[in-house]
């Protein structure tokens, strides 16, 4: 069967739905990892091991495995152990830690990138090192980080599709059980690629300008005035592990 | 006011300051000179505490202070203490570290309102003064990156001054600098000496040396190896080291 442009409007209330708890899902998983995010990466910098050790391993276990695999864990393996999670808690939590340790990592970067002469010009005129955090170096790191999180954030989005094997009805389970029972393939998946399409060009298209505008200190006039680009869904900079 | 008694400092296996003993006299102006890698600008960070130093003792004011000997034993100054003396202390360096993200004046309020607690009024009302006192009244809502370099290394000078501190240490501030805006720097610094500052200032402007200084210290390999007054320093240099270092740096 070939695509169908008459079946789309049978079928886009469902996918649209579907879209809605990927959006959900994302926001959601988002909110919590940048949470989570905040202590790792101060523990993966401090010079207590104490801290530094176990933020060190909670990290690299997390980037070191397949998110797949530890949503599997979560879903299908913590079952066996007695700890039984249900589709929407083991998807969101999963997926949280996951991005928490990539996000740690983002953040870690961007309070490392803060010149160290900005530090010692606060110390030297005797702030406590908590307020130099707060007042000198998070603004600029805040700076910093935002675009790398932008485009954490729009590969996030695609892989919510992950979610589906946790029957969770994001909007690829909902394509795979229409696709079971009508055998449009194309069509759905075509009308899906579309979707994901529509969500994550103009999210990368603003994340690109953000990053333009950052790029700059506040006043700047030797502002860059770069050429705009078509920004790519998939862009590039997307860094992940 | 400040004294240095046999100060050691190594990094790994190199000594970056011997046996240092250096006394500065409440307003007093002593400057340092010396090739780069001589130590003296590790010096400067030694008394302000952004480096350590291994032995020998830094008194303020008659007190030990930061790490000393006690009972044959090493004691070091709780991070409060340090703070509290670094907020005697003002330090100003050669790449003025202005915060990027706040305006001059909000820099030069740091201090008051960051480490002494003033209200915030209080706080710009002071960091106004202070910028008007460098020449930058104007300038008060620039950004750092919207001020030359030497507008900025006026900013550095006033934030420093905000904490009304009672020395100043300068770190090369003129070095960074074209050499159009040297002057412009050079001028709050002379300005303050003539108030009676106690100041440390390393640098290679011999000019302002000859000028400003009570007493020039000459360092060379972690060691002073000549201290004197302008005029017996710069006229009747009894070190060979010396000799052919002002030979070198005034023949430009």
């Amino acid at each position: 069967m070939g695509f169908q442009w008459g079946a789309i409007p049978g079928m886009l209330p469902i996918l649209l739905h579907g879209l809605m708890i990927t959006v959900l899902a994302t926001i959601a998983i988002m909110a919590i990892s940048m949470t989570i995010a905040l202590p790792v990466a101060f523990g993966r910098m401090s010079r207590n091991p104490l801290f530094r050790i176990p933020a060190t391993i909670y990290v690299q276990v997390l980037r070191g495995t397949p998110v797949l695999l530890q949503l599997f864990y979560l879903y299908y393996v913590l079952p066996f152990a007695g700890i039984r999670l249900d589709p929407w808690p083991a998807g969101v939590i999963g997926m949280s830690l996951a991005y928490s340790a990539y996000l740690s990592e983002v953040y870690r970067a961007g309070i490392e990138a803060v010149d160290r002469g900005q530090t010692e010009a606060a110390l030297s005129i005797g702030m406590t090192r908590a307020r130099i955090m707060r007042v000198v170096v998070l603004p600029q790191a805040f700076r910093i980080v935002i675009p790398p999180i932008g485009n954490i954030f729009v590969g996030l989005f695609k892989d919510t599709s992950l979610l589906s094997i946790l029957t969770i009805r994001e909007v690829m389970f909902e394509g795979q059980l229409l696709a079971a029972t009508t055998f449009q393939h194309i069509t759905i998946f075509t009308v899906i690629a579309i979707l994901y399409l529509a969500v994550c060009w103009p999210s990368a298209a603003i994340v690109d300008r953000l990053e333009r505008r950052l790029k700059r200190a506040p006043g700047d006039p030797h502002a860059v005035a770069t050429r705009r680009r078509w920004a790519l869904p998939f862009s590039a900079r997307e860094a992940r592990p | 006011m400040i004294r240095l008694e046999g100060v050691d400092k190594r990094f790994g296996t190199l000594e970056v300051l011997r046996n240092i003993n250096l006394e500065i006299a409440r307003g007093e102006v002593v400057v340092v000179i010396g090739p780069s890698g001589s130590g003296k600008s590790t010096l400067l960070r030694v008394l302000n505490h952004l480096e350590d130093f291994d032995s020998g003792t830094i008194y303020l004011d008659g007190k030990p202070v930061f790490a000393y000997t006690e009972n044959g034993r090493r004691v070091r100054d709780p991070e409060s203490r340090i703070r509290g003396i670094r907020s005697r202390v003002g330090m100003v360096s050669q790449r003025f570290n202005l915060f990027p993200h706040l305006n001059a004046l909000d820099n030069v309020a740091c201090g008051p309102l960051h480490v002494l607690g003033s209200p915030r009024p209080a706080a710009e009302a002071k960091a106004q003064a202070l910028l008007e006192r460098v020449g930058l009244g104007e300038k008060i809502r620039a950004y750092p990156a919207q001020l030359s370099g030497g507008q900025q290394q006026r900013v550095a000078i006033a934030r420093a001054l905000a904490m009304d501190p009672e020395a100043m240490l300068f770190d090369e501030v003129t070095s960074a600098l074209d050499p159009e805006l040297v002057g412009e720097v050079l001028r709050v610094m002379k300005s303050l000496a003539a108030d009676g500052m106690t100041m440390a200032v390393v640098t290679h402007e011999m000019g302002f040396a000859r000028e400003v200084a009570d007493r020039v210290v000459m360092m060379d390999h972690g060691e002073i190896i000549e201290v004197g007054t302008p005029a017996e320093f710069f006229d009747r240099p009894t070190q060979p080291r010396t000799q052919s270092f002002l030979q070198a740096v005034i023949r430009h």
